[in-house]
This record gives C-alpha cells, sequence and structure tokens, in this order.
C-alpha cells in the first residue's frame, strides 16, 4: 500500500473546500466534555519505534504463553496442534482478503470451500444441513435460541445447567431485548447432569432444550431421551459443541435426535488467538432450513452445465430481508471457517478419530494420575478430553500458584461462577494431543505441592 | 365474482356471495421478484387486519410480505405451495394463490383498484 503523507498544505486545502476553519470545528456536534483536550493520562506523546519496540516486547514476556509449558486450559478454547500447512494456505492470496468474496463469478474456491465446510460440518453434527459458518459458539447459541422461537412461536427456553455460563450470559443480554424467558441454573461438583431436572421441567411454553455436549464440567450424556420429551411436547433439542474434536469419537448429536447443533470451531484449524476470532458452528434438521441463520452455499451448474458454487440461501439476514432481518449475530468467519476446512482436510475421518482417541488417551492418563492426588476427586464418571476435579480448597489461589510455578493448571470454576459458593473447589482441566505425559506429570507434582 | 388490486400487488377475488374471497400477488409482481423459492402461507383460522403482513414470498433475492388487501379469519393457505413455490411464477394470478379468508368488512373493498385501474397503475411504476 502507498504511503500518503498529509501535509499542512493538504490539510488546509481539505479544510478550505469544506469551509471549517479549524480540525476542532469538524467535531463541534460532539459535547465539550465527551473531548478529549489533554494527552492521554500515562501515554506519552511520542518515542522512538525501538523504543516502543522494547517496551511492548517487555510487557508481551509478561505472558506465559500457552506453548511455553504445561497448559491445561480448555472450556470453550482448546490448544490443539494445528498443520504448519493449514496457516500457509489460507494465507495465499486467492483466500486472505477483507472482503467477503461472495460474487459466484470470481469467488468459485471461496464458494467451494463453503460447500466442503458445510457438508464436513453437517457430518461432524449429524444434522441434515450446516450453514457457512457463524460468528462464534456463543452466538451460534442464541441464533439457535431465537430459531427456536421462529419454529414453535413459544419463547421460554430451558439451558442446562452444563452450558457454558459465557454463552448463558450472550443469551441472556440478547434476551433482554427480546423478551425471551431463559430458564437456568449453575451446574453441581456431581457426576450426574442436570438431564433429569430439564426433562421434568419441559412444558407447553417451552421453545427449546439447550445442553452442551461434553458439558462444561466436562459430562456427557446420551440426549435421546431428552430429545424425545421435547419432541413429544412441542419443543426443540439444541445440542452445543465447544470441542468439535470430541465428536471424532462421540455419537453426533443430530443422531440422538437434536434438532439444532450449534458450536465452536476453533479447536480445528484455528488457534487460541487470545479468544478470537473464532469460528460458530450451525446445523440444523432439513425442515428447519429457511429458519437458519446465516447463509448457505450451495452446489449447482452454470449455462454450459457445468458444476459451479452460489450462495442459494439467506433468507434470513439484512440484504434479503432489510429491517425484518431475523439473524442478528451470524457474521461468516470466511478465513476461519476455511482454516477449519483446511484441517479437517489433512485429517480425513480416520484422522479425525485417531486424534480424538489421542485426546481422550491422555486424558485418562491425566484424571487417573490427579485422582491419586490425597484430597482430590475426578467428579466425572464419563469425559472425552476435558473432566472436572474437587479440591480441598478453593482452586483458584492454587491455579495462580501453580501459574507462578510454570504450570497453567486449568480453568478454575470459581471464575467462571463467581457467585456459586459450592463451585469455588472445582478445576476443570482439559487434555489435547499437545499434552505430555511429562506435563500430566508436571501438573501432578505441582498440585501436591499446593495441596500440602 | 369481482377481482380487485392493491397498490402492493396483490389481487383479491372476492366470491359471488360476497363473503369468502381469495388472495394471490400479481403476476406483475412475480415478475419483479424473478424465482420464488418458497411461501410462507397463513394457518387456517389466523384473524389478518387489512394492511398487515398475512405471507411471506422468498425469491432467490429477496424475502418480502405479502400484506392482506382486507381484514377476514383465513379459511385456507394454498397447500400446492409448500412442494412448489414456483407455481407463483407459472400462474400467480390462478394456481398460485395464496390464502382464502372470510371478509369482515365488504366496504373494505372500495378502497381497492379493479383491472384497468391496475394496468395503468402498473403503467405508470
Amino acid at each position: 500500500m502507498r504511503y500518503l503523507p498529509l501535509t499542512d498544505t493538504d490539510r488546509t486545502a481539505m479544510l478550505a473546500t469544506i469551509g471549517a476553519s479549524s480540525v476542532d470545528d469538524l467535531f463541534i456536534d460532539v459535547p465539550e466534555f465527551a473531548r478529549l483536550t489533554g494527552p492521554i493520562k500515562g501515554l506519552p506523546l511520542h518515542a522512538p519505534e525501538l523504543a516502543v519496540d522494547r517496551h511492548l516486547s517487555a510487557l508481551a514476556k509478561k505472558n506465559r504463553a500457552a506453548g511455553d509449558g504445561p497448559f491445561f486450559l480448555g472450556c470453550g478454547a482448546y490448544k490443539h496442534h494445528v498443520p504448519a500447512s493449514v496457516d500457509h494456505l489460507i494465507q495465499r492470496g486467492e483466500f486472505l482478503t477483507a472482503y467477503t468474496p461472495y460474487q459466484p463469478e470470481i469467488a468459485q474456491g471461496t464458494l467451494q470451500v463453503l460447500f466442503e465446510f458445510q457438508t464436513q460440518v453437517a457430518r461432524l453434527f449429524g444434522t441434515d444441513v450446516a450453514n457457512a459458518s457463524m460468528y462464534d459458539g456463543s452466538t451460534a447459541c442464541w441464533e439457535a435460541i431465537t430459531m427456536a422461537r421462529r419454529i414453535t412461536k413459544r419463547g421460554k427456553a430451558l439451558l442446562s445447567c452444563g452450558l457454558h455460563p459465557h454463552y448463558v450470559s450472550v443469551a441472556q443480554t440478547m434476551a433482554r431485548f427480546t423478551g425471551d424467558v431463559l430458564d437456568t441454573a449453575a451446574p453441581a461438583l456431581t457426576a450426574e447432569t442436570d438431564i433429569a431436572r430439564l426433562i421434568d421441567a419441559i412444558d407447553s411454553e417451552t421453545s427449546c432444550v439447550v445442553v452442551q455436549y461434553p458439558d462444561i464440567l466436562g459430562r456427557i450424556e446420551d440426549l435421546t431421551e431428552l430429545a424425545a420429551k421435547a419432541h413429544a411436547n412441542g419443543a426443540l433439542l439444541i445440542a452445543v459443541v465447544t470441542e468439535p474434536v470430541a465428536l471424532g469419537a462421540l455419537n453426533p448429536p443430530g443422531e440422538m435426535g437434536a434438532d439444532i447443533v450449534v458450536g465452536e470451531g476453533q479447536s480445528l484449524g484455528v488457534g487460541l488467538q487470545f479468544g478470537g476470532p473464532y469460528v460458530g458452528l450451525f446445523g440444523c434438521k432439513d425442515k428447519y432450513v429457511r429458519q437458519m441463520p446465516g447463509r448457505l452455499c450451495g452446489e449447482t451448474v452454470d449455462a454450459e452445465g457445468k458444476r459451479g458454487f452460489v450462495l442459494t440461501l439467506s433468507t434470513r439476514e439484512q440484504h434479503i430481508r432489510r429491517e425484518k432481518a431475523t439473524s442478528n449475530i451470524c457474521t461468516n468467519s470466511g478465513l476461519c471457517a476455511l482454516a477449519f476446512s483446511i484441517h479437517m482436510t489433512l485429517l480425513g475421518e480416520r484422522g479425525l478419530r485417531e486424534l480424538a482417541n489421542l485426546n481422550h488417551e491422555l486424558a485418562c492418563i491425566a484424571a487417573d494420575r490427579l485422582a491419586q492426588i490425597p484430597g482430590v476427586r475426578v467428579v466425572n464418571e464419563t469425559f472425552f478430553n476435558e473432566f472436572t476435579i474437587a479440591l480441598p480448597r478453593e482452586a483458584r489461589p492454587i491455579v495462580r500458584t501453580l501459574a507462578d510455578a510454570g504450570v497453567l493448571a486449568g480453568v478454575s470454576l470459581g471464575r467462571l461462577y463467581p457467585d456459586v459458593e459450592n463451585l469455588k473447589n472445582g478445576l476443570v482441566i482439559a487434555v489435547t494431543e499437545t499434552t505430555t505425559v511429562e506435563d500430566i506429570e508436571a501438573l501432578a507434582t505441582a498440585l501436591t505441592g499446593a495441596l500440602a | 365474482m369481482s377481482r380487485y388490486f392493491t397498490t402492493d400487488h396483490e389481487w383479491i377475488d372476492v366470491a359471488a356471495d360476497g363473503e369468502t374471497a381469495t388472495v394471490g400477488i400479481t403476476d406483475y409482481a412475480q415478475g419483479q421478484l424473478g424465482d420464488i423459492v418458497f411461501v410462507e402461507v397463513p394457518a387456517s383460522g389466523t384473524r389478518i387486519e387489512k394492511g398487515g403482513d398475512a405471507a411471506v414470498v422468498e425469491s432467490v433475492k429477496a424475502a418480502s410480505d405479502v400484506y392482506a388487501p382486507v381484514s377476514g379469519t383465513v379459511s385456507e393457505g394454498n397447500p400446492a405451495l409448500e412442494g412448489d413455490p414456483s407455481l407463483v411464477n407459472s400462474a400467480a394470478e390462478t394456481d398460485g394463490w395464496f390464502f382464502t379468508l372470510v371478509l369482515n368488512d365488504k366496504g373494505e373493498l372500495d378502497g381497492l383498484m379493479d383491472e384497468t385501474a391496475y394496468k395503468a397503475f402498473v403503467a405508470g411504476l
């Protein structure tokens, strides 16, 4: 890109053209109290580039990066190995663009990728269809709740206590403006989930039941009975998957009767990246496709009969429905979806199964090892690559102590649920293929020391 | 049977008894929308208000509301449109009807156009 200088002459000419006497004149409509008058407190007016570089490097060194040592943080964002070829391919000029290239005349490659992405997501979730990606898992979850309301014309959603509290929080924020009633609870440090509570709570007002699979504590439940009960009452079952690698080993929610399956695709192809950008996944039964948010890419033939791809369905969106658009946070995460799709393609079906098995085996080793520590109890009876342990005392300070010792031990439930007293001893441990047996031993040793 | 038109490009056929009517969108409207891929028709028993949303028609490039030309109670949505929404393209003013209704107030028909007036209206667009 060319560097365009802005000289005093340029500035004067521009101001003269629009009839303003100074730059401050342009901000006259901003109330005076809202305008910055002096320098920003604590920030120097200028500094040499080298000094800025040194300063920022020093700040960056204060971080402890996921790859710097034993790392067991999960809860919706997972450290997996992303093959170098994924990053290389997404950075090709044909793909890496700030623009969202959907015009079929010039974007066949992008559209074909989205078509394949949809196919992968639909197969992974066990749904008939999937869209061309959403903003992230939590917003996809909210869109699913509003979709259920459109289909059932009811406004009460039952959220499982095992649903990620940040996902609940997004739904609560949005529900303030839509009037949806959200029925939710906090989990308990038990092996049992709240499937029984949900089954009992479904009534004629329920639009949908939302369950996470595996749930926030890593527990896994068969959703078949819940789906049947929801359907018997005219409600939908929404399943939320925050760790898609799990579906390399587990039954897909769609096959257990889930009507809508949403999830976070970060685990495949997308790094942790300080929490974003991520990629939302969204699949549903064919009969509900018209109520699905976002966009769907389809396969067709051109005038000469040649195979081609087009965006075919985006009926809930602004450019089609204008002010009556009913999907509001469904931004297509094109580049992250591409990374997901390339990673999935590199793995293949067998590779995904092997990756899932590796994750689970290492998690079993970790759970067995941690269970040997006096005072530590593994809460889960079932888990994939993430499970919860109950410590004899509050987990947050222990996580801090272990971080100081170079081990990032996991996500304390006290951090996720600051107001829930009986969760403060809970620690959620995530293990992936990037975890080594030495990492697990380092965690066990450090935790034993901290609890002694 | 007499046929009336609205400025929103709906047509309404009022039966000889003056009590019931059939509603659809005009051939001009379907031409403007292009290939129609989905029609959402109201369920029987739905009470609709003159000028209110009554149905939704989606083409590949737009989703549009269909407004009720008059008030009434829906007796039937066209079941054929569910399986074959392109009926609206091929037979907008016959087999591609949207719904039938029982009129609330025949007086509401007075403000609508007849075929000649509608043709002149479209010619002026």
